[in-house]
């Protein structure tokens, strides 16, 4: 008989210890997958994880990495906020695709109007168009009670609509013979958000993310606000008798998650995609959501779970395109690295025993 | 424009067609949150379920199997869902998502072999003269069995939560799982029940995309319609009935978009395609400003990790 | 400065025998293709894919082929092509319209690497684009369409507004209305690629209202299935020739075909001849074909069909013939004007006679 027991307190050993296993369970199992669709595992292994960060073309695989991960820790960190006080902001990627359309138009209205002013000034539109996209749910929640998970999911079908009307026809590049999509902003010096050390990965996106890093660990460790997060979260009856307002702090997560999002979704825009186009949207805003529990709602553990996730979508292409493994193989791969991550997790809190309990 | 060409009987009867995959993915779905437990993967079940269902369909040429297998298959992925955040205490949000993940990527493996095959028919059910009667014949009897099934299971789980014993039982491990544990009740056995139910009936809901609505077997068929089916659940307050009215108004909305476009109607098709969720948000919004702040209906327990403290 | 880097790198990979470089260096030549869509979509990258596999039937050892499907348009296909010019690919087909500007970038990295983009008009020294002219094959469609019609509907499922899926509106359009004057279409834009269920629904509103034949240009046979169970619907594959539902309700289809013109750029490249170029090839060249018309389509109206397929694969005549007026009653072409590539690459309008309004 096998049965958890809980620990008094977490234990330091395996919350370090726990992702390094995980990545081995998981190692074990994707390479058994492997290795019955025909590859060797130890080549694929090699390629996902080894290949990326150390393998011959890791100078140019590294940078990637940066890009791939800023805009899950963005809006993972914004993300974790609402999570941690019970705030369920589902659609965050709905408000990457209203924020980048709202930074976008702004760049596309001066253009070709050259000036340092305007890139901030998109940089400002974007973090609104996700907040204002996020205050839908937001205000719905406090006002009239309607559930939030339903409001911010089913606005990201209506923001992807907003976006397909955006490619073909309200943004769309007059210049582009017909074609859908907006004009390239990457190639508008003015608009653009350029590598700031060629070769490095590091965008404007990237430097935003390690902010919201920052920022989301001093708020939640030394800032009031962080306090009435956490404790609405534990005890939402403490938290209102200690005066925390329920609806301006769902009022704040939203804000919060919604910004961030808005922000990827412009940063995206600008630099790695360059252009508004239907399918501008990649599911980071789902993926983000992942990656705020696999960083166990921590600042820093977001970093690490984004870069993290980053990784198996990099390495995983690699492994499709050099040996042949379908993409569905790397997505159930992804699913398995995510289960065995969140299924170790256990061992952090409880201890395993055998026999049976005493009591 | 001529909007005479729309048949309401008709348009009434592809409703219920269009719905039946969500409807039956989100009944499921209702269980298990009612014994507390938030299943985020059921696009990952469906399109499981879908392949499964496909696969046996082709395999044995009986629909009948098909739909057997296809839940069998839901059920046994849900389970998977159900080690994770039962047995090791998983969060169920981020359980869910990686679920879905994982889904999509098996199913495709899984449907390498069966690209471009047909499956079996699934026929109408033969009620002979009752389909000919004007309007209800059309509307009520002229579908296939699943789309019967999925009205007889929302029925039956409205019965079984509302009536049966089991059913309270279920419902009071959702409300408080400590005190139905206090209680002598197994949370955790009863929770794997609801689980492997959700994931059995979310398959069934993919095989209705593969094997009568599409019939075929894509990779990511199923397209999104889990997300919407999540949705449903928390749109119909977690009641049966109102899931119901739910699953018929998104599919209502889908297919009369679809239907005014091919008549012509003078509106910007953005408008239209985007009109299903607006309206589905603008209902929900209207039932919920109605009530007072203490109703939100969802189970206590939704989501809450349980562990017997001994 | 990446290049500079590469080659630092290629000597140690030689050193360390590094799989893929060595390969790269002198076994076969290595050829990259992106996907936009699963390789079992059953439609548009099924197609690129048998293409593929045509490439490695064709060259056998001499080729080393790689792909990478689902591949985003946008920072994820500039990474894919990046990747695979860097483990030694020496030519890459792009093949979704949406990797225009990553393609420009990429190759503008690797001047040594060829690019084949599909469906574009950015051109550089080291990209060429290419594209098939399946209006071609709706205006046989078309024809069918309008001969077989009984209750003068045809309905059509579009994807999404832009020029390819208008050009095949028009070109049916015409085409069905010089068979049977009396024709009307009603478009239906599903605005998706790919949403089996909502494309059967489109397909099933457009036949309740008294459409008998559909036309689709999205990709899944949910539109196919859903006239089979309503009976007495005709519909055309689309993409593949979806041939499982012929003779009824499937009675033809546009089939493409990219084997040939593969097989030709990557002998082109081994030759050394390969140069950027802008192919756009229809019917004659066998990019475009023309599955099956099946026992279903009267012996008569098939022998004009072909006979249709046979003038335009001639260059005998070109689907947009004048006289041809816009929706607006404005003059497009002349009587016997052809219309020239650029309009018909950006083509925005309808033909008259056309009702309803494009979104854009």
């Amino acid at each position: 008989m096998i049965r958890l027991e809980k620990r008094p307190e977490p234990s330091r050993g395996w919350t370090a210890l726990t992702p390094v296993l995980a990545v081995v369970l998981t190692m074990i199992a994707g390479g058994a997958l492997f290795a019955l669709l025909g590859k060797d595992p130890f080549v694929a292994m090699k390629t996902i994880f080894w290949d990326p960060i150390l393998g011959e073309y890791a100078f140019y695989y590294r940078g990637q990495l940066l890009v791939k991960a800023a805009p899950l820790v963005l809006i993972a960190v914004g993300l974790s906020l609402g999570f941690r006080a019970g705030v369920w902001n589902i659609g965050a990627e709905g408000q990457y695709i209203v924020g980048a359309l709202c930074g976008g138009a702004v760049g596309l209205a001066f253009y070709p109007a050259e000036g340092w002013y305007i890139f901030p000034l998109m940089v400002v539109a974007g973090a609104l168009g996700g907040w204002l996209w996020a205050m839908i749910p937001g205000i719905l929640k406090t006002r009239f009670n309607t559930n939030e998970i339903l409001v911010s999911l089913l606005l990201v079908y209506v923001a992807e609509q907003l976006l397909a009307a955006s490619a073909l026809r309200w943004l769309k590049n007059p210049e582009g013979q017909g074609f859908p999509g907006s004009r390239n902003l990457a190639q508008y010096p003015a608009a653009s958000n350029p590598e700031l050390i060629a070769g490095t990965g590091m965008h404007w996106g990237v430097v935003a993310a390690m902010i919201a890093v920052i920022f989301a660990y001093v708020l939640l460790n030394r800032h009031m606000t962080g306090f009435h997060i956490r404790l609405a979260g534990q005890a939402p009856r403490a938290a209102r008798f200690s005066g925390v307002s329920p609806s301006r702090l769902v009022l704040f997560c939203f804000s919060v998650s919604g910004a961030l999002a808005g922000l990827a979704g412009l940063f995206e825009l600008t630099g790695p995609a360059g252009q508004i186009s239907i399918d501008f949207n990649v599911g980071y805003g789902f993926t983000a959501i992942i990656v705020a529990f696999l960083g166990r709602l921590h600042p820093v553990g977001i970093l690490l779970a984004g870069l993290l996730m980053a990784l198996t979508y990099i390495g995983g292409e690699a492994a499709q395109s050099t040996l042949g493994l379908p993409a569905a193989a790397i997505q159930a791969f992804q699913g398995m690295l995510l289960f065995f991550l969140l299924a170790v997790d256990v061992l952090i809190n409880f201890r395993v025993r055998f026999g049976r309990a005493m009591a | 424009m001529d909007l005479s060409v729309i048949s309401p009987a008709v348009l009434l009867a592809s409703l219920m067609v269009a719905a039946t995959p969500i409807l039956l993915a989100a009944i499921g779905e209702l269980v298990c949150e009612k014994s507390g437990v938030l299943n985020l993967g059921v696009e990952g079940m469906m399109i499981t379920g879908a392949i499964c269902g496909f696969a046996m369909a082709v395999e044995t040429g009986s629909p009948l199997v098909g739909f057997l297998g296809a839940a069998a298959g839901g059920a046994l992925l849900a389970l998977l869902f159900g080690v994770l955040t039962q047995l090791l205490l998983a969060n169920q949000v981020a359980s869910g998502l990686a679920l879905t993940l994982f889904g999509i990527g098996i199913s495709a493996l899984i449907g390498q072999g069966y690209r471009g095959v047909k499956p079996p028919p699934t026929t109408r059910l033969d009620l002979g003269p009752l389909s000919e009667i004007p309007f209800l014949g059309r509307l009520l009897f002229s579908h296939d069995w699943v789309v019967y099934f999925g009205l007889a299971l929302t029925l039956g789980v409205w019965l079984f939560l509302r009536y049966s014993r089991a059913g309270l039982v279920l419902r009071a491990v959702g409300e408080s799982h400590d005190a139905a544990h206090a209680l002598g009740y197994k949370v955790v056995a009863i929770r794997f029940a609801a689980i492997a139910f959700g994931g059995a009936c979310a398959g069934l809901g993919g095989a209705y995309l593969s094997l009568v609505r599409v019939p075929q077997w894509t990779d990511g068929m199923t397209a999104g319609a889990g997300w919407i089916a999540l949705a449903i659940v928390v749109f119909g307050s977690w009641r049966p009935g109102r899931i119901l009215l739910g699953a018929y108004l998104f599919g209502g909305m889908t297919v009369l978009q679809l239907n005014l476009q091919a008549a012509q109607l003078p509106v910007p098709v953005e408008v239209l395609s985007m009109s299903p969720f607006v309206l589905t948000i603008v209902v929900l919004v209207i039932m919920s400003a109605g009530r007072g702040r203490a109703s939100t209906a969802a189970p206590a327990m939704l989501g809450r990790v349980f562990h017997a403290s001994s | 400065m990446q290049r500079r880097t590469l080659l630092g790198t290629a000597a140690a990979a030689a050193v360390l025998a590094g799989a893929n470089l060595a390969v790269a260096q002198d076994g076969p030549l290595k050829v990259g293709f992106i996907f936009v869509g699963p390789i079992g979509d059953g439609g548009w990258t099924y197609e690129h894919n048998q293409a593929r596999l045509a490439v490695e039937e064709e060259f056998g050892d001499k080729v080393e082929t790689v792909y990478q499907e689902s591949v985003p348009e946008g920072a994820d296909a500039e990474r894919a092509m990046t990747q695979m010019a860097l483990s030694g690919a020496k030519l890459i087909f792009t093949t979704s319209f949406g990797y225009m500007d990553p393609t420009i970038n990429v190759a503008a990295k690797f001047p040594d690497v060829k690019f084949e983009h599909a469906t574009g008009f950015k051109r550089t020294d080291n990209v060429g684009t290419y594209s098939a002219r399946f209006y071609e094959g709706r205006a046989i469609q078309g024809h069918i369409a309008g001969k077989l019609t009984k209750t003068n509907k045809i309905g059509y499922i579009g994807s999404y507004p832009i020029p390819e899926v208008i050009r095949g509106i028009n070109s049916a359009y015409i085409h069905a209305k010089k068979a049977n004057p009396d024709v009307e279409f009603n478009v239906v834009w599903a605005y998706t690629w790919f949403d089996p269920a909502k494309e059967a629904d489109a397909a099933t509103a457009l036949i309740e209202q008294g459409n008998d034949v559909i036309l689709q240009h999205t990709d899944s046979t949910a539109p196919q299935a859903a006239a089979e169970k309503a009976g007495n619907v005709y519909t055309f594959g689309q993409a593949s020739d979806m041939a499982e539902f012929a003779p009824m309700p499937r009675v033809s289809s546009i089939i493409d075909n990219w084997a040939p013109y593969y097989i030709e750029r990557v002998r082109a490249v081994m030759d050394g001849t390969w140069q950027s170029d802008d192919t756009w090839d229809g019917i004659g060249a066998g990019m475009v074909k023309i599955g099956e018309i099946s026992s279903a389509v009267p012996e008569e109206v098939k022998a004009e069909a072909l006979a249709l397929k046979d003038k335009i694969a001639s260059g005998e005549y070109h689907p947009f013939t004048g006289p041809l007026k816009k929706q607006d009653g404005s003059d497009w072409l002349a009587e016997g004007e052809t219309a020239d590539d650029g309009t018909l690459l950006g083509m925005n309008f309808y033909v008259e006679g056309l009702t309803g309004d494009i979104p854009n």
